[in-house]
């Protein structure tokens, strides 16, 4: 392998790999306020990136955008509602279902809307043959979008998480729900958010990877194994160790290319959770002590 | 309660018989083909039924153990194995008698594994993976678990979409018939394949086999098993505080229930003479998990009920192009309404406007 090829891939690994950060991500803010892991997490991503190339129609790029990011948060408000919201305290397993369930409602509703033709927004700058020459490495400007634009949600969400009174109202509700009902805090309203966050961090992601790696009705599962193994990875929960491991992940399958027939590569990251789940449920950053504390 | 199971099940034959009869006089015989193989798909159900409604544990992996099944055998009984004559492996097994040869189409030499020798390496290879991913992944619960087993599955698709011995997206095809009786007088063979005038043979071979299953399945939950693995299902750490082996019977059923789905990926592969990368997908391990859920979770009979009328209508194609939709619509509904199942379902209570209380913790 020679050192441009090196750099090519690692480039390559880092920009999947935030993408996947973000899933895990919007796994983990549901999460912690709920309990619940949303396997219908890929289709959020899924949504942002169909909704925006059907509003590029009409809108410029930026409009589209911020306009599919707001619909896809109005769909992941919408289902909390629905299908969440009024439930008695359920169980993991009911929940598991009802999150698969709304997942295959939610593509076949794409498969209906949009077809399977395999679609994608134009390049933000330039196209798919404009690149940057950094030293002896050639990459598109989408990566340093994608990684910019997943770098400040990261940021931006953790500085919502600590500063504003209604993340630390978020974070309460993770740490002892009924401690944050006690205080006042309507927990109903800050799971909601927290689908409606989640929904809009996905759709946004969605978008901007949409010119890089395409969309298609039926994305969003590979994504959501690939963010729920980044996710355990790093510790369920954990956002920070989300976005190491993300990249961690990304890299290790964009080597693997060069060793492992493509048709192989998701079954590379499975693997990885598989190994993970069985030897380290807590995560590569996670700490086995507080692992204890929750239902594995 | 013995009669009564006995009542159920020679009702359920009497039904069984019945139906055949009413499509012999209306003529309307080409509703065997789906019968044929919803029973198939019923078989993988009600053994997925006793892991989820009575271990309490979610697999949404058991498309890849109905995929093992009927990949291994029909990979088995097609590929040609004269080049490989000499290997002592396939010479020890052409002594064993488990071989068979025969000619092909161009008149070429063709020597394959025999289908019953093939339905036998399938199912054991099955419960020997069933054995080995078992007892890591059976040590996690909830998410962990459904994720586990979901990965197993899109490994086990992976590798019929990219293995080239497994026909790669093509899957294999013109899979021979399984006989499983020869010839006795003018009592024809009964063998299972696609062939029309086999359709009533293959439809009572199908249900023999289901109601065979079933009545297992029946015993081992009245049995010691059976109330050991509800025990689990209520509480974990309470059945192991009473001596129980949890983590043995769990595995124990999850390595029966990836039997009962292999058992019916040979069957109905050699059935419909073939199979594809699509039997392996997500979408069929949800699938299975909806008919499971539909039917009342710890009830073998509804999920009996509900597996075979469903993958009956959806066999039928009158879903049409909102075929998984309708499965994951159904999920939901089941979920959120009756998590029990709707053939347990209290309207009236729902009616009244109470909640319904969750059961399945």
């Amino acid at each position: 392998m020679t050192q441009a090829l090196f750099f090519q891939y690692l480039f390559a690994g880092i920009s999947y790999g935030v993408i996947y950060a973000i899933v895990a991500i919007g796994f983990n803010i549901i999460y912690n306020t709920t309990g619940i892991i949303n396997f219908a997490q890929g289709e959020f991503v899924m949504l942002g990136g169909m909704i925006s190339i059907s509003l590029l129609h009409y809108f410029p790029l930026p409009v589209a955008i911020a306009l599919a990011v707001v619909i896809t948060m109005l769909v992941g408000a919408l289902i909390e509602i629905i299908f969440i919201r009024w439930l008695d305290s359920p169980s993991v397993l009911r929940m598991i279902i009802i999150t698969i369930g709304l997942s295959i409602l939610i593509r076949e509703v794409a498969l209906h809307i949009w077809g399977e033709s395999i679609r994608s927004l134009p390049y933000f700058i330039g196209n798919e043959l404009t690149t940057v020459s950094i030293g002896p490495v050639r990459i598109s400007p989408q990566v340093f979008w994608v990684v910019g634009v997943c770098g400040i949600m990261v940021l931006g969400l953790s500085l919502f998480f600590k500063m504003t009174s209604v993340g630390r109202e978020m974070r309460a509700c993770s740490a002892n729900r009924t401690a944050a009902i006690l205080c006042g805090i309507n927990t109903r309203n800050m799971v909601t958010l927290s689908f409606m966050l989640s929904a809009g961090i996905g759709a946004l992601a969605g978008c901007v990877m949409s010119p890089i790696t395409y969309t298609q009705y039926d994305c969003g599962t590979s994504l959501a194994i690939k963010g729920f193994t980044v996710a355990i990875l790093g510790g369920l929960g954990n956002s920070m160790g989300a976005v190491a491991a993300g990249i961690l992940l990304g890299i290790i399958e964009a080597y693997s290319v060069a060793f492992v027939p493509l048709a192989f590569q998701d079954a590379i990251s499975i693997t990885i959770l598989l190994i993970i789940l069985f030897v380290r449920p807590h995560g590569i950053f996670g700490s086995s002590a507080a692992a204890r504390l929750k239902e594995f | 309660m013995r009669d009564s199971k006995l009542l159920k099940i020679a009702l359920l034959i009497g039904l069984v018989i019945g139906i055949q009869a009413l499509t012999t006089v209306t003529g309307t015989q080409y509703y065997l083909t789906q019968l044929t193989m919803s029973a198939y798909y019923a078989l993988l159900v009600i053994g997925l039924a006793v892991v989820m409604g009575y271990a309490g544990q979610i697999s949404l992996g058991h498309a890849g153990f109905f995929a093992i099944g009927g990949y291994l055998s029909a990979a088995l009984t097609t590929h040609n194995l004269v080049a490989l004559q000499a290997n002592p492996v396939i010479h020890g097994l052409g002594n064993l008698g488990m071989l068979v040869s025969g000619q092909d189409i161009y008149g070429e030499p063709l020597l394959v594994v025999a289908p019953w020798a093939a339905c036998i390496i399938a199912v054991c290879m099955a419960a020997i993976i069933a054995l080995a991913i078992g007892i890591p992944v059976l040590k996690l619960k909830g998410h962990y678990l459904a994720m586990a087993t979901l990965g197993f599955s899109i490994i086990i698709y992976r590798i019929g979409l990219a293995t080239e011995y497994f026909g790669e997206a093509d899957g294999i095809s013109e899979v021979p018939g399984f006989t499983l009786l020869p010839a006795i007088g003018s009592f024809g063979p009964i063998s299972v394949s696609g062939d029309f005038g086999l359709r009533v043979e293959n439809y009572y071979v199908a249900w023999g086999l289901l109601i065979i299953g079933l009545w297992l399945l029946l015993n081992l939950i009245d049995s010691r098993v059976g109330r050991a693995l509800r025990a689990i299902h209520g509480s974990e750490e309470a059945a192991e505080a009473v001596g129980i082996n949890t983590a043995g019977f769990k595995l124990k059923v999850f390595v029966l229930s990836a039997v009962y789905a292999a058992f019916a990926g040979v069957f109905l592969t050699h059935y419909n003479g073939g199979i594809g990368p699509s039997e392996a997908s997500v979408m069929k391990s949800v699938r299975y998990v909806a008919l499971v859920a539909v039917g009342g979770m710890a009830n073998v009979w509804g999920t009996l009920v509900m597996g075979v009328g469903l993958s009956f209508l959806s066999l039928r194609g009158v879903f049409g192009t909102y075929d998984d939709a309708v499965f994951g619509a159904i999920l939901i509904v089941v979920m959120l309404f009756a998590p029990n199942g709707i053939l347990s379902m209290n309207v009236k209570a729902l009616f009244a406007g109470r909640r319904t209380t969750d059961e399945h913790r």
